[in-house]
C-alpha cells in the first residue's frame, strides 16, 4: 500500500490537497488536464517536493510525516521524467552504471543484462545522450530507473515529448515492465490511450484534488476521463484459439469470447482490447442472420445521461466485466430499455491496443 | 632577471595560487548559494561580490588597512598582524578577486538543470555526491573560467597590495609593485622585462582559456 496525503500550497494560485491510497502492486495512472497536479504527485512520492506537507509511506514505512522527511536518495524511488533527464557528460552504459553502483550494500542487484534486453538498448551504450533519438533517450531514462533496484518507479509522461510512432515504439516495452515485473508503478499521464494500454489503478486529478479513483474498467465508465465520442472500456484479454481457415483470433476475456482479425498473434498471448461506446448497440433478442460476428449475453445494468441530450450511455454486465454502448434517447424509448433487463450486447468493432 | 625580481615572481605566484585555492573554497558554496536561492538578500550579496569590479583597488586597501591596522575595530583580537604581511596580502586579494570566481560560477551553476540534481538524488547520490559526479563534471567551464581569472587577476593586483601590503622584499613585494619601482628608478629594461613578461603570460592565459571555451561549446 503506498499511502499519499498531501497539502501544498504554492502561493500562485495552485494549491493541492489529497489523500490517496494506491496499491503497491501493478500500475497505477495518475490521470488529468496539465496543471492539475500531476506531477507534484510524483514528485512529492520522490521526496523532490520539500514544501508539500502531509504523509506519504510505502508498505508502512514512512517517507515523510509530521517532522519527519526521508531524503530522496534514501527512498530508492525510480524516477522517469518527460525529458529523460539523462547526465550528458557520461555514456549510456555508464548512466546506467549511476544508479547500479549506489545501490546499498545488502539490497539484489539486479541484472543490467535484464534492463537493457528489456528495452532494447544494446546497441546505444558507448553512445552520448546528445547523439540519441528522443525516443531511444527515454528508453534509457527508463533502464537507468530500473538498473537501480527501485521499490518503486515512477513515471513522469514519459512518452509526452515523443511523436505518434515514437511512442508506439516505446509502449510494447512499458506493456512488458508491467507484465513481466513485479514492480509496482505509478504513472503519469494526459493519454486515453497509454491509460487505456497500461493501467491497472485509475486516479482522476482536477486542480490538486482527487475527483475519483478505482480499477480501470471501472474509472472507463467516467465521464471525466472519457470526453464525448472516446467513451468505452478496456479488455484484457487471451488468445485462446487461431482459427486458420477464417483468419480469425479468439479471444477469452472476463465474460465471453471476441473473435477478432489475426493480426499474426501468438497462442496465449495477452492483449487488451478497447470497445468503445459508440461501436456498440444492444437488442432484445438473439439477432439472426446479422452480419456482426461478436454477439454478447449480458444484464442492463444502468441507462445514464450522455454529453449530448440525443444520447445516453448504457452499461452493461457481461460476465465480469462491464461494456458501455451509445444509445439514441429514442432507441431506447423504442426497444423499452430499463435497468436488470437481460440484453444482446453486438460490437460491429474492437481495436487491439498496441 | 635580478634576484630581487625572482623574488617577486616567487611571491606573485604563491600569492596568487594561495588566493585562488582560497576561492575555490569560498567561492564555490557562495556561488552555489546565489544560483539556487530565492532568498531577497541575494542581490544584496551580489552587489557586494560585484563591488571589486567597479571599485578603486585603493579605496578597498584602505578600508583594509583601517580595519586590521593596530588601532583598527579588529586590531584587539591579539591576531598576527595582518598589515604589510603575506597573509594580510592574501585576505585582499581574496576580497579583491572574488567576482572573479563567484560571477563564471553562479553562471555555470545557474545554468544546471535541477532535473539532473533531482535526478542524482532519485538515484541515490547524496547532496556531495551529486555534487562531484554531477555538477562539477557539468560546470568544467565555470570552473576553469574562474580558477583562471582568479589567478590571472591576482597576478595583476596593484593598489590593493600597495595599501595593504608595501613592499617587503620576499614577503609583500610582488611583480607589479617591482615593476612599479623600476620604472620609478628609471631602469627601463628591467621594466620591459617584467611589463612585458606580464602582458604576454596574461595574453597567452586569456587565449587558452577562450580557445579551450570555443571548443567545448
Amino acid at each position: 500500500m503506498l499511502e499519499l496525503q498531501i497539502r501544498l500550497d504554492r502561493g500562485n494560485g495552485f494549491a493541492m490537497d489529497l489523500d490517496l491510497r494506491l496499491p503497491a502492486v501493478g500500475t497505477t495512472v495518475l490521470f488529468g488536464p496539465s496543471g492539475c497536479g500531476k506531477t507534484t504527485v510524483l514528485r512529492a512520492l520522490a521526496g523532490l517536493e520539500r514544501e508539500a506537507q502531509g504523509r506519504v509511506a510505502l508498505n508502512g514505512e514512512v517517507w515523510q510525516a509530521e517532522g519527519q522527511f526521508v531524503p530522496p536518495q534514501q527512498r530508492g524511488v525510480g524516477l522517469v521524467f518527460q525529458d529523460a533527464a539523462l547526465f550528458p557528460h557520461l555514456s549510456v552504459r555508464r548512466n546506467l552504471d549511476y544508479g547500479l553502483a549506489r545501490i546499498p550494500r545488502g539490497l539484489v542487484r539486479p541484472k543490467l543484462d535484464e534492463a537493457i534486453g528489456l528495452l532494447g538498448i544494446e546497441g546505444l551504450l558507448e553512445r552520448l545522450p546528445e547523439g540519441l533519438s528522443g525516443g531511444e533517450r527515454q528508453r534509457v531514462a527508463i533502464a537507468r530507473a530500473l538498473a537501480m533496484a527501485p521499490r518503486l518507479l515512477l513515471l513522469d509522461e514519459p512518452l509526452a515529448s515523443l511523436d505518434a510512432p515514437r511512442r508506439a515504439d516505446i509502449l510494447p516495452y512499458l506493456d512488458r515492465l508491467r507484465t513481466e515485473l513485479t514492480l509496482p508503478m505509478v504513472y503519469v499521464t494526459h493519454s486515453v490511450q497509454e491509460l487505456s494500454r497500461l493501467a491497472d489503478e485509475v486516479v482522476l486529478l482536477q486542480a490538486g484534488r482527487v475527483q475519483a479513483q478505482g480499477p480501470l474498467a471501472e474509472m472507463l465508465l467516467h465521464a471525466l476521463l472519457t470526453p464525448d465520442d472516446e467513451a468505452g472500456v478496456v479488455l484484457n484479454c487471451r488468445v485462446e484459439h487461431i482459427d486458420a481457415e477464417w483468419h480469425l483470433a479468439q479471444l477469452a476475456f472476463d465474460g465471453g469470447v471476441l473473435r477478432v482479425r489475426n493480426d499474426g498473434y501468438q497462442l496465449h498471448q495477452t492483449l487488451r482490447l478497447r470497445v468503445q461506446a459508440r461501436d456498440v448497440s444492444l437488442a432484445r433478442q438473439l439477432p439472426e442472420r446479422s452480419s456482426i460476428t461478436n454477439v454478447l449475453e449480458g444484464s442492463l445494468e444502468s441507462l445514464n445521461s450522455d454529453t449530448h441530450p440525443a444520447t445516453q450511455l448504457a452499461c452493461i454486465r457481461v460476465g465480469a466485466t462491464r461494456l458501455l454502448a451509445r444509445l439514441t434517447r429514442h432507441s431506447v424509448h423504442r426497444m423499452q430499455l430499463a435497468a436488470g433487463q437481460s440484453v444482446w450486447v453486438q460490437l460491429k468493432s474492437v481495436a487491439v491496443l498496441r | 632577471m635580478s634576484p630581487g625580481d625572482w623574488q617577486a615572481l616567487g611571491v606573485t605566484l604563491r600569492l596568487a595560487a594561495t588566493t585562488t585555492l582560497l576561492l575555490l573554497l569560498l567561492g564555490t558554496p557562495l556561488a552555489w548559494w546565489l544560483a539556487r536561492t530565492r532568498s531577497r538578500a541575494a542581490v544584496w550579496v551580489e552587489s557586494l561580490v560585484a563591488l571589486p569590479l567597479v571599485l578603486p583597488p585603493t579605496v578597498l586597501g584602505f578600508y583594509l588597512l583601517v580595519l586590521l591596522g593596530p588601532n583598527g575595530p579588529l586590531g584587539g583580537l591579539q591576531l598576527p598582524p595582518l598589515v604589510f604581511s603575506f597573509w594580510g596580502l592574501v585576505l585582499a586579494s581574496v576580497i579583491s578577486s572574488l567576482p572573479f570566481m563567484v560571477q563564471p560560477l553562479r553562471d555555470a551553476f545557474a545554468a544546471l538543470s535541477p532535473r539532473l540534481l533531482d535526478m542524482a538524488a532519485c538515484l541515490r547520490a547524496g547532496p556531495l555526491d551529486a555534487f562531484f559526479s554531477v555538477v562539477v563534471p557539468l560546470c568544467r567551464r565555470g570552473f576553469l573560467s574562474g580558477l583562471v581569472l582568479t589567478f590571472a587577476h591576482t597576478v595583476g593586483e596593484f593598489g590593493v597590495v600597495l595599501m595593504v601590503g608595501g613592499n617587503i622584499p620576499g614577503s609583500t613585494r610582488v611583480l607589479s609593485i617591482a615593476l612599479y619601482d623600476h620604472a620609478e628608478s628609471f631602469n627601463h629594461s628591467a621594466a620591459h622585462l617584467l611589463a612585458g613578461g606580464l602582458l604576454l603570460a596574461s595574453f597567452a592565459t586569456l587565449l587558452l582559456l577562450n580557445h579551450w571555451n570555443r571548443r567545448r561549446a
